[in-house]
């Protein structure tokens, strides 16, 4: 059993892009990332190594001082979707929908 | 509840923008009772520190400032690492939503962290420009906008708070091991009570309904229904598909075959169902139990397999997309499966 190693979920579905032209090396990217999804390339170009770690958090597209990163952010949680489905946005658990200041989750 | 008020504030540090509380970096009884409630689910939407400033040890206008969530087990686990440290506390308003979900709705976001930046006057307070932000933190902030608005660094910590003296005595530098995620098998443990306690909430309510169902609709009495004709069967299968998904698939995340969380949940589903059914069999024979065999083989698979998916919001590595990929394909399967067991169940249940 690999306990220390990069766990990997779905096969290619992750919506992360880079834009390797905007990208100014800065190597936020590589910090705020928990699953080590980026390394710094040759020319001092961040690039992808591992898309399929990729679980779509948002904090490198956030901390990009550039905007060289794009991803369609959330949280993996089955639940959220089920309650988003459902019209709940503030019970017991979160949705994609809810506001900066609502609700109660996780 | 005042912010000084608060059972674990030891004491206060006179500053130049008045009292900070003094908090106990030790954590007292009620603290690791109050952990323990929330590890099972109790009062978790309920579990909150007052947002604001405080102090561990004696901080001076040079000493870190750690922001971290309102979520009481957050703000325990940031001070226990924090014996023997002087450091600035800085608690952001999260509703007691723990950092990393917080930062996902943006409540752990940039506009509230610059705001408390504010409101406890840290310009005043302190010498230096450098805010320690959790690295889980960092899906809600961004750093070069917090520095616009706040003219505060935003310094992006350890993803563990028990990693920070380390961090702190290398200058600010985190290893790529502290930067890292991980979910190891001690992380998945301590995950099972709260997910067997959220299942218990629909399974016990139905556990009842298919013993009463089973007592009063059988041959004989209400107890020898249940004993003896079906009604304790019945609820053995619906529980081992509940542990299936709560407990084995948690604990053996990483050994169970695929990637998604539906096929891991129906995976370990499988293991309990083919457990089950050689208990079924020994005990009541095999000779017109196949029926029922079949049926618990589809149904302790599909509670399972909607477990491992509910799995998914507890988990420290799945995506939206994934989640949602998943879900498509999963979903109407695991209402197919368990509409046939039924079915094969009442079926078999008629033929007795």
């Amino acid at each position: 059993m690999k306990e220390m190693g990069r766990r990997l979920y779905l096969k290619g579905v992750a919506t992360l892009r880079l834009d390797q032209d905007a990208c100014i090396g800065c190597g936020m990217c590589l910090e705020v990332c928990p699953q080590e999804v980026f390394v710094m390339g040759p020319g001092k170009k961040v690039r992808i190594s591992e898309p399929d770690a990729c679980m779509e958090c948002g904090a490198c597209m956030m901390n990009c001082p550039v905007e060289a990163i794009w991803v369609q952010s959330g949280v993996g949680c089955a639940q959220a979707v089920f309650n988003t489905m459902l019209g709940r946005s503030s019970e017991a658990c979160c949705s994609l929908k809810d506001k900066p200041d609502g609700g109660s989750c996780c | 509840m005042a912010i000084a008020e608060q059972a674990f504030v030891i004491g206060k540090i006179e500053t130049p923008v008045g009292p900070v509380p003094q908090v106990a970096t030790v954590l007292a009884g009620r603290d690791r009772w109050g952990a323990l409630r929330v590890r099972l689910g109790l009062g978790r939407m309920q579990y909150t520190v007052e947002p604001g400033l405080y102090a561990v040890g004696t901080p001076q206008e040079d000493s870190p400032i750690l922001v971290t969530a309102n979520y009481k087990l957050s703000f325990d686990h940031l001070r226990a690492a924090l014996t023997g440290q002087d450091a600035w506390v800085l608690v952001l308003d999260t509703n007691g939503i723990n950092v990393w979900c917080a930062a996902g709705k943006g409540t752990f976001g940039t506009a509230a962290l610059c705001a408390q930046v504010g409101a406890s006057r840290l310009v005043q307070l302190v010498r230096h420009r450098r805010l320690v932000v959790p690295q889980l933190g960092a899906s809600g902030i961004a750093a070069h906008a917090v520095k616009q608005q706040s003219g505060f660094a935003v310094v992006y910590g350890p993803v563990l708070a028990r990693h920070l003296p380390e961090f702190l005595v290398c200058g600010m530098q985190a290893t790529p091991a502290m930067r890292r995620k991980t979910f190891s098998l001690p992380e998945r443990a301590v995950l099972v009570p709260v997910e067997l306690v959220i299942a218990c909430k629909w399974a016990l309510p139905l556990s009842a309904v298919l013993c009463g169902a089973s007592g009063l609709f059988g041959p004989a009495s209400f107890w020898e229904n249940v004993r003896a004709h079906g009604g304790g069967w019945t609820m053995a299968g619906l529980w081992s598909g509940v542990v299936a998904g709560t407990v084995l698939t948690p604990l053996l995340l990483p050994v169970l075959p695929g990637r998604a969380f539906s096929l891991k949940g129906g995976a370990a589903g499988l293991m309990a169902a083919l457990a089950f059914i050689a208990v079924f069999f020994s005990r009541s024979g095999t000779s017109d139990n196949g029926l029922a065999g079949l049926a618990w083989l589809l149904l302790i698979p599909a509670i399972a397999s909607f477990l491992g998916l509910e799995f998914t919001g507890a988990s420290t590595y799945t995506s939206l997309s994934g989640v949602k990929k998943e879900m498509r394909l999963a979903v109407p399967l695991q209402v197919v499966a368990a509409l046939c067991g039924l079915l094969l169940l009442v079926w078999a249940r008629r033929l007795q």
